[in-house]
């Protein structure tokens, strides 16, 4: 310090000390750690998005067949042996796999219910197929041969393990059986049923400690609307009130002590010792394979059970120890789709190897359809592909012409001003707003046909076309001066300049631009359903006016579908959007790293 | 006759245009190509765009007029008893003639007593194909020859051609005003329509929706009843969630990526948030409405809040993620712009980065941020399949973000898919909603790209 | 302080302030700077000169490492201010730039008004905790950069409102307002016209009295005019450094009599 500065003692020195700075290097790194952690927010949320739709989507990509034994009877087909295809066409082919599913569950034939049932298990668009197969090859006729069949959805979905999980129960005894009428009486040497008793007595326990939780919530909302209504009388409340609350009270009230009681049933049956159990639909399924049939579990004491068969017994003779098996179907049957009967018969279409999963190149060959295992994405992949070249065929041309005129020729006025101004307001419009002038000017004034890929590639274009102008303005914008002047300096005209210099040195910039557009042209949905391309639609479009959606509609339209298998068709045809976009993506990158050129 | 024949006849025809013009212009030189003015390419491309231009002109004018003169053709043969019909079924009717002789969708079989109709339809766009395809080739004719006397010597070919293709390149810029036009002229007339049936002050400050109720004519309220309010509450309410989620998300992002990472991470963090703006809005909408939703609605069961299954909060959220990049990006952009002067002069008082970033890089950048963050807005607003798939239909007014709220784009989704009225005020409504949406949209954008576009002029 | 033998003229006759020895800098594999050794002298002016690119401005931003802000720049050798070395990784960078202060060669007010530029850095560093403290370092600050008069009036209005040679001296003010011991100048007039020139020069005279001051400065005449010992610098060596007075009247080394007589440079 010299005298100087110590004449001015308001001068501070500032302040080092290591708190301070301990402090100021603490925010420091806190600031730093914000800044990772929203990027490692933003890609976890990215990562989510793609696991969450693969993990739903994958097994879309696979399908369940079922192999049948079908008879093709000529009494049936072909009746009079004319060979006629006429005929043959007409016949009835789902009769057929129905007699083969009728053989393959002789059992199951007995009720309405039941057959209804058994058919279900294949899908509805078989007989399609068969009849197809029949017509190509009439020479099949009088034979009887196996054929993989499409199954239903359901079945699919079980296959796929979405149902509920099989488990094995290990059994020690002989199984001695007897029949009475429907009810079968089974019983084993080695007290495996006991087993099941328990079993069964725990989930009585589990579910009864569920319903006491229950109760409980319940209890405190009685609490709490006798604090209410406490509340509500100190406060001189309006007598609407204190009857409303009154109310919300008593049935309140009420169910807990229904709650309670059931409580106290279950845990009396969960705490009996020995006796019997009835089997509901609200308790894991228990059954016993035996003898070529299956049989469910309906009550069971100790060693002893009774049952009903889902799968008729070839005969009552006892099982040898490890010759029949207690099986667990772990969710019980009112809580899945598929009844008891259903999962034993896929089951044992699955044991005997005659249900397979295989790769379902119909996901990828057909249209749509309200049946999930028959709907594809070729109907909206066509649609998609048309409405891209209507799209491509209109914004390239003049984008790449608007933009040279605004970037090489426009003179530097109001007019061309306001233009740039437009496209760049253009480019942030909402795109449903461009479904709507695509609605009121194409449709309702130009009377162009609805739904056609014709209407959506002109409204994709009018939406992409800023995109393109801005990406090849840039691209323009890029090429430096000098060649220009060199072109123009040899005697060139400024369209020669243009098209000879100019626009060939932008072109890797301005395709780069166009295929970005295209790729947002791809993924756009909400323009779309603007101008019908909502419909549903069967058949592969096969022009640029016939009805047709496109791929991400097409996700639209079956992410609302009832239908659970749909969830899993739904993330698979995002799968495909995205690989789509992702292709364009990189040919665009390739595209720029391949001609980048640094002036 | 196909339009796409048409076209590619009257293309091969420019091209032979082309060749003749060429071989024409050799020709009167001589065979000496340095005696003419311009090169012989130039003289065949000046006749095949007097053989093109003036047709693909009259085709266009051609197929706006045609379905407008077959459809009074139409409708002169419709039986008498057209009179009794209700308009709109009349109108339906009429519809589905046409889609069926354009080969569309159809709803319903055409009744025989409008046979006669259907087939005058039919005959004057068969007439009218043909005159159509005569009168082309006249213009073509007379266009080329005109062309084709005029090439000589001294014709300045190459001149009058690229005048003729900077004509074509100012009409390739005038679409994009042309859409802007096209988009306030079409919403604004039809809008027009929708307020002579309902009171503006009712739309705009009403605060009851619901349009359904207009289905049937003889309903008591059948009117139905168009207060947006609870829709601009939804969308707003739904949008702010979606800005919670991405403003904090992308600023901080945006500060990382331009103020602290090292190139290598910069090169990979930017483009995997890029990614988040190319992923289609549908797909972040079956995220929301069968990830995001179940799993805020379990939440909610679990600590005892009841959490709709179409809450606002999970369309909001999914949305706040789709808009992060639009955030992060231009922040970044901005950010960068930022001299280097102004953070060396920070530093050099002793500043730590942070201390630097919040006190002079963020004040500096302020308006682009603000900026960013409007186009983030108007994103947000305009997003429809989102919203579509993962928030509710029922106008409901409320700030609570665990229930179900609608959104203006929502509504004019649900106004116009399927099976549409012509001119009922539920139809128009839609396009009301869509001009509001438009002009709200629009005045964010000018602003925010103002706003940007001075910030880079300061910094350039 | 080291062992070293170095030239008398190396240090000069006041005690030295900062002590820089053996200084190499490189910018990923170019060398900008060879062996420097140089002392600066408490309270005096110490100005570098010489051509474009001879590294004297590397060398001025290594004695507040603000070549750490530069990717790929690394410096060797021992750079000491009052006997700490400032490359040791224990002592703190935002502590050695509070001592050491800057200026650049475009000025660069932030964006914020007049007051709030001078009371940047006393707030970050915790000086002045009440308003009429900070007030009051806001006014010593600019009536010591000699900028009060003409700003007093408008000390909320936005700082790069102000004319160029007026944002110079708030950039000095702002310097100041830390209370540093050393201030660095790297061209400081460079951006500005002559009249604005001769109060920054002014200026830096007067600081004299409280600071060490080195200034970087492409002007022989500025050099001659407000320092008392220069430094030539050509290609990345330090030629030549003696009293200002010697160098420009009697320079021994040939290059820097080439350079002051304007042969080069």
């Amino acid at each position: 310090m010299t005298d100087a500065t110590l004449d001015r003692p308001t001068i501070r020195r500032p302040d080092l000390s290591a708190k301070r700075l301990g402090k100021r290097y603490a925010a420091e790194k806190r600031f730093q750690l914000y800044g990772i952690l929203a990027i490692l927010a933003a890609v976890l949320m990215l990562g989510v998005l793609l696991v969450s739709i693969v993990a739903k989507g994958y097994s879309a990509f696979a399908q369940t067949e079922i192999a049948l034994e079908i008879h093709f009877d000529p009494a049936e087909l072909d009746p009079d042996g004319t060979g006629d295809p006429e005929v043959i066409g007409r016949a009835n082919f789902q009769g057929l796999i129905n007699e083969a599913l009728y053989r393959e569950f002789p059992g199951a034939t007995g009720d309405r219910q039941a057959r209804r049932a058994l058919r279900g298990l294949v899908s509805s668009g078989a007989n399609f197929e068969l009849r197809r197969m029949v017509m190509e090859n009439p020479a099949v006729i009088g034979t009887t041969r196996t054929l993989w069949f499409r199954s239903s959805d359901d079945v699919d979905v079980f296959l796929k393990g979405e149902v509920t999980d099989i488990e094995a129960v290990e059994t020690r005894g002989r199984l001695s059986l007897s029949e009475t009428g429907d009810e079968i009486e089974l019983s084993s040497d080695a007290d495996d049923f006991a087993g099941v008793l328990a079993a069964v007595k725990r989930s009585l326990a589990a579910e009864a400690d569920e319903i006491e939780s229950d109760a409980a919530r319940e209890a405190s909302a009685v609490a709490f609307y006798e604090s209410e209504l406490e509340r509500l009388r100190a406060a001189n409340a309006s007598s609407e009130e204190i009857a409303s609350a009154e109310a919300s009270l008593a049935s309140h009230a009420e169910s807990v002590e229904r709650l309670a009681a059931r409580v106290e049933t279950l845990r009396a049956r969960a705490a009996a010792t020995g006796g019997s159990e009835e089997l509901d639909d609200e308790l894991p399924s228990f059954v016993v394979s035996a003898n070529g049939g299956v049989v469910k579990l309906t009550s069971v004491a100790g060693s002893r059970a009774t049952g009903r068969a889902l799968i008729g017994l070839e005969s009552a003779a006892p099982a040898a120890p490890g010759a029949w098996q207690l099986r667990r179907y772990v969710v019980p049957e009112a809580s899945r789709r598929l009844s008891d009967e259903e999962v034993a018969w896929i089951d044992a279409l699955e044991q005997q190897g005659k249900a397979e999963l295989t790769f379902a190149s119909g996901f990828f060959t057909s249209g749509d359809s309200r049946e999930p295992e028959l709907a594809g994405i070729w109907g909206a992949a066509v649609g998609s592909f048309y409405t891209l070249i209507v799209t491509l065929i209109l914004s390239f041309p003049v984008g790449v012409l608007a933009a040279v005129y605004l970037e090489e020729f426009a003179p530097k006025n109001r007019i061309t001003d306001l233009i740039e101004v437009n496209i760049n307001n253009l480019a942030a419009v909402p795109s449903i707003v461009f479904g709507l002038l695509g609605l009121a000017v194409f449709l309702n004034f130009f009377g162009l046909p609805r739904s056609a890929p014709l209407v959506g590639g002109m409204v994709l274009a009018l939406m992409t076309l800023p995109t393109i102008i801005i990406a090849a303005r840039a691209a323009l914008k890029a090429v430096p001066p000098s060649i220009r002047e060199a072109a123009l300096g040899i005697g060139a005209s400024r369209i020669q300049t243009v098209t000879h210099h100019v626009l060939p040195l932008a072109m890797p910039g301005v395709l780069t631009g166009t295929i970005i557009g295209m790729a947002q042209a791809l993924g756009e949905t909400a323009p779309l359903l603007m101008i019908g391309m909502v419909a549903f639609i069967v058949d592969i479009p096969g022009g640029f006016t016939d009805p047709a959606t496109v791929l991400p509609v097409q996700i639209y339209l079956w992410a609302d579908a009832p239908e659970r298998a749909f969830v899993a068709k739904t993330s698979a045809a995002i799968m495909v959007l995205l690989g789509f976009l992702v292709l364009m993506n990189a040919l665009a990158v390739y595209l720029r790293k391949r001609f980048e050129r640094r002036w | 006759m196909n339009v796409l024949t048409i076209l590619v006849v009257m293309v091969g025809l420019s091209v032979a245009g082309y060749y003749l013009g060429t071989r024409q212009a050799v020709g009167v030189a001589g065979g000496q190509r340095s005696r003419l003015h311009s090169l012989p390419s130039y003289h065949g491309l000046y006749l095949a765009s007097w053989v093109l231009l003036p047709a693909v002109a009259l085709l266009i004018v051609w197929l706006i007029v045609e379905p407008h003169v077959a459809e009074q053709a139409l409708i002169a043969n419709l039986p008498a008893s057209v009179e009794q019909m209700d308009p709109n079924t009349l109108r339906l009717t009429i519809g589905d003639i046409e889609a069926r002789a354009l080969g569309g969708i159809v709803g319903r079989e055409v009744a025989p007593e409008f046979q006669p109709a259907a087939e005058a339809y039919a005959a004057t766009l068969s007439i009218s194909r043909w005159l159509m395809a005569a009168c082309l080739v006249a213009v073509m004719a007379i266009g080329g020859l005109l062309a084709f006397r005029s090439i000589g010597v001294e014709m300045r070919a190459r001149n009058r051609f690229e005048r003729i293709a900077e004509v074509i390149m100012i009409g390739a810029a005038t679409i994009a005003i042309l859409t802007t036009v096209g988009i306030i002229l079409s919403l604004l007339f039809e809008t027009a329509r929708f307020f002579a049936e309902v009171p503006f002050f009712e739309f705009l400050f009403g605060l009851q929706w619901s349009p359904q109720t207009a289905l049937r004519a003889d309903q008591v309220g059948s009117s139905g009843s168009f207060g947006a309010i609870p829709l601009f509450a939804g969308t707003l309410l739904i949008t702010l969630i979606a800005l919670c989620v991405a403003v904090p998300i992308g600023l901080f992002a945006a500060i990382y990526m331009s103020e602290y990472a090292t190139p290598r991470i910069r090169g990979t963090a930017k483009p995997i948030l890029e990614i988040l703006a190319g992923v289609p809005t549908v797909v972040y909408g079956f995220f929301a409405a069968l990830t995001v939703a179940p799993f805020f609605r379990g939440l909610g069961q679990s600590i005892g809040l009841d959490v709709s299954s179409e809450s606002a909060l999970a369309a909001g959220s999914v949305m706040g993620i789709m808009i992060i990049p639009f955030v992060s990006s231009l922040s970044d952009d901005v950010m960068n712009a930022v001299p280097q002067s102004l953070r060396d002069g920070a530093f050099a008082l002793g500043a730590t980065k942070s201390e630097t970033i919040r006190q002079v890089i963020l004040p500096a950048a302020l308006p682009g941020i603000v900026g960013a963050v409007l186009l983030a807005t108007s994103r947000a607003i305009g997003e429809t399949m989102i919203v579509v798939m993962a928030a509710g239909l029922a106008a409901n007014l409320t700030a609570n973000p665990l229930e179900a709220v609608t959104t203006v784009t929502v509504q004019i989704v649900t106004l116009l898919v399927g099976d549409q009225e012509f001119d009922s005020a539920k139809t128009l409504a839609a396009f009301a909603l869509g001009l509001v949406l438009f002009v709200v949209t629009l005045c964010l954008n000018i602003f925010a790209l103002h706003i940007v576009r001075k910030y880079r002029e300061k910094y350039d | 302080m080291s062992a070293v033998e170095l030239s008398p003229d190396a240090v000069g006759k006041n005690a030295p302030k900062i002590v820089a020895r053996g200084v190499n800098v490189f910018y990923g594999s170019a060398q900008a700077l060879k062996e420097v050794d140089l002392d600066v002298g408490e309270h005096e002016v110490t100005a570098l000169i010489g051509p474009s690119g001879c590294g004297k401005s590397t060398f001025l931003r290594c004695l507040n490492r603000m070549n750490d802000v530069i990717e790929g720049c690394r410096v060797e050798g021992r750079i000491e201010l009052d006997e700490d070395d400032i490359y040791d990784r224990q002592l703190d960078v935002v502590q050695l730039r509070a001592r050491v202060g800057m200026v650049f060669q475009k000025p660069n007010p932030f964006p914020k008004s007049v007051y709030d530029n001078i009371a940047y850095g006393p707030r970050i560093h915790g000086v002045g905790q009440s308003k009429s403290e900070m007030d009051e370092i806001v006014e010593t600050s600019l009536t010591r950069a000699g900028l009060w008069n003409e700003v007093k009036d408008r000390l909320q209005s936005p700082g790069t409102g102000l004319s160029g040679g007026q944002q110079q001296r708030l950039c000095i003010a702002r310097a100041i307002a830390v209370n540093p011991e050393v201030i660095l100048m790297d061209e400081p007039c460079s951006a500005l016209d002559p009249i604005a020139t001769a109060r920054i020069e002014e200026l830096i005279d007067e600081l004299r009295q409280n600071f060490t001051i080195v200034i970087v400065t492409h002007s022989m005449q500025q050099a001659a005019r407000v320092s008392q010992r220069t430094a030539f610098f050509h290609l990345g060596n330090l030629v030549e450094v003696g009293d200002t007075e010697q160098i420009f009247t009697n320079p021994r080394d040939e290059r820097t009599e080439g350079y002051i007589t304007g042969r080069f440079g």
